[in-house]
């Protein structure tokens, strides 16, 4: 018993739609890619105009990473430094990467910008979670194919079994060619209203519906 | 001079993405880093692109910033004075 | 469990195996050169840059029985498995095709270069997924499993180290190849650039002249296992005793300006590793020579009570390699606790950080019995590692 670990909350952002803890908290069709995720930002009036400047992974995993903690606010619970951030998913920075490819490929109009250069490394976004929640913990970022809930969750369970950390914020942000998809989770010893037993079947279950 | 400065705060809200900010929300005086826009050290860094890309103007050394990007208007002085 | 270093390998302008690249460190021999214009940059840039035609002859001096490789293999890639055949040569009781062997490759751009249009064509679009390259290298050493990418900025190298380690404690393997690669290319080169981060001379870390950082490529593998059959020679085993990262939460691209991001690394490695602040024996810093980086630095060495230990920084040898940094460094590391030798940082005059710490000047001889590698990155996260030679008695 006592090496259980629970899905304490989860959000999800896929084909315009939000989930938070099963239910479906925004919708909007019509809407596509980084204009839906912006969407998403101006229905749930985040105040922060940092989000504007960042790039569209990030953009997508403030969000997301925003419900999560709304539905369940972890640095309340939890000490700063015991709190671990580990996201991982498969198209890394390619998004911005190529928009940084654009601004140097050309001699003639050579302007490569900082603020684009910056967002070239997939764990910015896990900085970005970590500056606007001020969490301090252990920070890994993952590249797969495919979301591996089997990895993920056996490395999160030592993670906590060993005491690295006593929560867990984790799952899969991938944007690349307006493709979107979002899934983040915390990861605590308490079940919480969810009352889900963090295994890989549980993660797949949630994370196919 | 205000028509630089107007040109200026546009360019600023794009190199910048201030999509939340219009123009008319801009001081020309205001400071650009602290209090004023809040502006970052990238924001900084990346108003030395935008010296070079939309105006023709590079600056070397970055620690020159500081002076010349106390406000918008000291940037349009700026730019007014080295403009080949 | 102990979690002890089989086998290692660096590959870099200053040699293709951790001994020649020690060998040229301990007469403080430098990598990085001065490039005039070039494809990376149109201005010159102080850089640490491997030899393509020297890189190429190696592969294929590797690769002149192994027929059935008919892929072609990117630069990066080649640097990876020059690497690993290194580390197999180096200990040949390593099965690195069994189940029981994992790779983990560290890298923050991997095949970067592709993206270049001068490339694109010649590769499979897929093959700039960082994955995909994983695949690539695993599946030329017929390894069975899927391989871990972690891509973590500039901490990626040490933060492979540790989960390398971590996952050797859950039994599923006996053996993790953790390999850290990334390449010189003008994507990277032009972004540091346009951050005004780059000096125009070699680096020179911790200095009070330092004015910012150089670049480098290279690869650096370290072979983890809990097998004690894997063992060669045992007074030479290094043990990985303990590790953890952190963010500073601060900002994406500045350093904390307090250091304790990194300070909170430090001190949950040396818990896990139950050893005291006035134990370790050597440090081997971050110091990419950035005004900002080197000052975090000295504050987090000073708070954690280590401003005393002996401290160096690789960065003006290597360059900064990014996600080969961390491995790279802690097998210099490592050696030098074989050889009780710590190297002297290049380029290092005058100390000038915010706190004092004890850097190393010039290579000299000491007893080394462990060694805590640091490291710090953009999105304000910091790891560090310790390990441990075995005590003689």
């Amino acid at each position: 018993m006592e090496n259980k670990n629970y899905i304490s909350s989860y959000c999800a952002a896929k084909n315009g739609e939000v989930i938070v803890d099963h239910t479906i908290s925004y919708s909007e069709k019509t809407l596509l890619s980084v204009d839906f995720i912006k969407s998403v930002y101006k229905h749930f009036q985040f105040n922060y105009p940092k989000f504007y400047k960042m790039d569209h992974l990030c953009k997508l995993a403030f969000v997301t990473s925003e419900l999560l903690l709304k539905s369940n606010p972890v640095t309340q619970k939890y000490s700063s430094e015991d709190i671990a951030i580990i996201i991982s998913n498969s198209t890394s920075s390619l998004e911005i990467d190529t928009e940084h490819q654009n601004t140097i490929s050309d001699k003639g109009n050579y302007f490569p910008s900082p603020a684009i250069f910056v967002y070239t490394l997939s764990n910015i976004l896990i900085g970005e979670i970590a500056i606007r929640n001020s969490i301090k913990g252990e920070n890994t970022f993952f590249i797969f194919d495919k979301f591996d809930p089997v990895f993920m969750s056996s490395y999160i369970n030592s993670l906590l079994k060993s005491g690295k950390a006593k929560c867990c914020i984790t799952g899969w942000v991938d944007f690349y060619e307006n493709k979107y998809e979002s899934f983040l989770y915390t990861v605590e010893k308490e079940q919480g209203t969810l009352k889900i037993e963090h295994t890989s079947e549980q993660i797949k279950k949630l994370y196919n519906n | 001079m205000d028509a630089l400065i107007d040109q200026l705060k546009g360019e600023i809200i794009e190199q910048l993405n201030l999509e939340d900010l219009k123009k008319e929300d801009i001081d020309a005086d205001a400071p650009l880093f602290g209090e004023g826009l809040g502006l970052d050290s990238i924001d900084a860094l990346e108003l030395i692109v935008l010296l070079e890309k939309n105006h023709g103007i590079k600056i070397a050394n970055p620690a020159d910033g500081k002076k010349i990007f106390q406000s918008i208007r000291s940037m349009a002085e700026f730019i007014k004075a080295n403009k080949k | 469990m102990n979690v002890f270093v089989a086998s290692d390998n660096i590959i870099s302008p200053l040699g293709f195996t951790s001994s020649e690249n020690f060998e040229q460190l301990i007469k403080m021999h430098t990598g990085v050169t001065r490039i005039e214009k070039s494809e990376l940059s149109e201005e010159a840039v102080c850089a640490a840059i491997i030899d393509t035609k020297k890189l190429n002859a190696e592969f294929q001096k590797q690769n002149h029985t192994n027929k059935a490789s008919e892929i072609e293999y990117t630069r990066l890639e080649k640097m990876a498995i020059i690497s690993i055949n290194d580390c197999l040569k180096q200990n040949p009781k390593i099965n690195i095709a069994s189940k029981k062997t994992l790779l983990v490759l560290s890298t923050t751009k991997g095949n970067i270069d592709l993206l270049d249009a001068s490339l694109a064509s010649r590769f499979d679009k897929k093959r700039v997924y960082l994955w995909e390259t994983a695949k690539i290298i695993a599946g030329y050493f017929k390894n069975p499993n899927q391989p871990i990418v972690v891509s973590n900025a500039c901490i990626s190298g040490v933060l492979a180290i540790i989960i390398g380690k971590r996952l050797l404690e859950d039994n599923t393997y006996d053996t993790v190849i953790v390999s850290g690669v990334d390449i010189m290319t003008h994507f990277v080169v032009s972004g540091f650039q346009s951050f005004k981060a780059i000096s125009n001379e070699v680096a020179k870390p911790y200095d009070s002249k330092r004015d910012g950082i150089s670049l480098g490529e290279g690869c650096g593998t370290i072979v983890l296992t809990n097998n004690p059959e894997l063992t060669l020679n045992i007074e030479q085993q290094i043990f990985v005793k303990g590790g953890a990262s952190s963010n500073d939460a601060n900002h994406i691209s500045g350093p904390s300006r307090t250091g304790d991001g990194l300070l909170l690394a430090i001190e949950k490695t040396l818990k896990e590793a139950n050893v005291k602040a006035e134990e370790v024996n050597y440090i081997s810093g971050h110091g990419t020579a950035t005004l900002y980086n080197d000052d975090m630095e000295s504050i987090a060495i000073s708070d954690a009570q280590l401003a005393a230990v002996p401290m160096n920084s690789l960065k003006s040898y290597f360059g900064h390699t990014l996600g080969a940094a961390g491995l790279i460094e802690s097998i210099v590391g490592i050696h030098s606790m074989r050889k009780n030798t710590l190297i002297g940082t290049y380029n290092f005059n005058e100390l000038g950080v915010a706190k004092p710490i004890n850097i190393i000047k010039d290579t000299t001889s000491a007893v080394v019995n462990n060694c805590l590698k640091t490291s710090a990155g953009f999105g304000g996260c910091n790891a560090a590692v310790f390990f441990q030679k075995v005590q003689n008695n």
